[in-house]
């Protein structure tokens, strides 16, 4: 059980909101992370140097948070295989599915994407269930 | 008439890269006071018959508050601020490959509470759980680059 934030969670969201408008009004890109890290080595070499920078401006956030106050506590409750599975699935899914939260989730839904609306709500979905399955249904305890 | 400073060769260059690195940090930061990086609170935002968290909602209701008038703003210019392209997806196609993709997605995100953009920005804070799952992240999304390159999808 985690406490209920609806304020920081908003602030959070807008700041979010704030970062996807400099991508797209500013350089006319989707804030699409998976999309971002994914295509990191693959893209044409005049398209590397914006995701390589968005990608440091992420990575360094929590140091740059850190200097104002405490960083919040991050709990990982899941065992290493099931972390890699994990990954594996996260990594080779938002590919195939051509985004993640952030790119269909945040900036597709903005859009009014049909597309990004059912892939949203598929991987919520999804997620969902394998959540109630782990924890009240029949996998209790993996 | 002054001419625009990214008008200067070398100059739009280098705004671009500070744009995206700035983005980035404001992506990660609104990611940690969002609560997205606590994998514990993903999960319990995703455990709706449970102790249910419902914070997350308000993350996405706040990006998408600011990102729905900047997609319209944008989509009604011929090019971005920068007067760069506007790189917008190709397709609005509903397709296998997009829903099973989503689907082992979600599978994925529904066993560690990870997302790309929360597991990125945990690097460097979070110890070496996190590095288990973005390396096997990483892997997932060369898997995939392969086997496109290979035919098999």
């Amino acid at each position: 059980m985690t406490p209920f934030t609806p304020i920081s969670s908003l602030i959070g969201g807008l700041l979010i909101g704030v970062s996807t408008w400099l991508m797209i009004r500013w350089l006319g890109k989707i804030a699409g992370i998976s999309g971002i890290v994914g295509q990191l080595w693959s893209a044409r070499h005049s398209d590397r140097g914006w995701r390589f920078a968005f990608v440091a401006g992420l990575m360094v956030s929590p140091l740059i948070y850190a200097l104002a106050a405490p960083l919040p506590a991050v709990v990982i409750a899941t065992s290493p295989p099931v972390l890699i599975v994990a990954g594996l699935l996260v990594g080779f899914g938002s590919r195939l599915g051509s985004g993640c939260t952030s790119g269909h989730g945040v900036c597709g839904l903005s859009r009014l994407s049909l597309r990004s609306l059912v892939a949203t709500l598929t991987f919520m979905g999804t997620a969902a269930l394998v959540v109630w399955l782990l924890r009240h249904g029949p996998f209790q305890g993996y | 008439m002054a001419v625009a400073p990214w008008a200067v060769p070398g100059v739009l260059k280098r705004m671009v890269i500070v744009i995206a690195w700035l983005a980035g940090v404001l992506f990660g930061l609104g990611l940690i006071v969002g609560g997205m990086t606590n994998p514990a609170k993903v999960l319990a935002f995703l455990d709706i018959t449970g102790d249910w968290d419902p914070s997350l909602a308000f993350v996405m209701i706040g990006a998408i508050a600011v990102s729905f008038f900047a997609f319209r703003s944008a989509a009604k210019q011929p090019t971005s601020l920068l007067g760069l392209q506007l790189q917008m997806p190709p397709t609005t196609l509903i397709d296998r490959r997009l829903v099973i993709g989503a689907l082992l997605f979600g599978m994925g995100w529904g066993l560690a509470g990870f997302c790309p953009g929360p597991a990125v920005a945990s690097i460097l804070s979070a110890g070496s759980a996190v590095w288990l799952f973005v390396i096997s992240m990483l892997v997932g999304m060369f898997g995939h680059t392969l086997a496109t390159r290979l035919g098999w999808l």
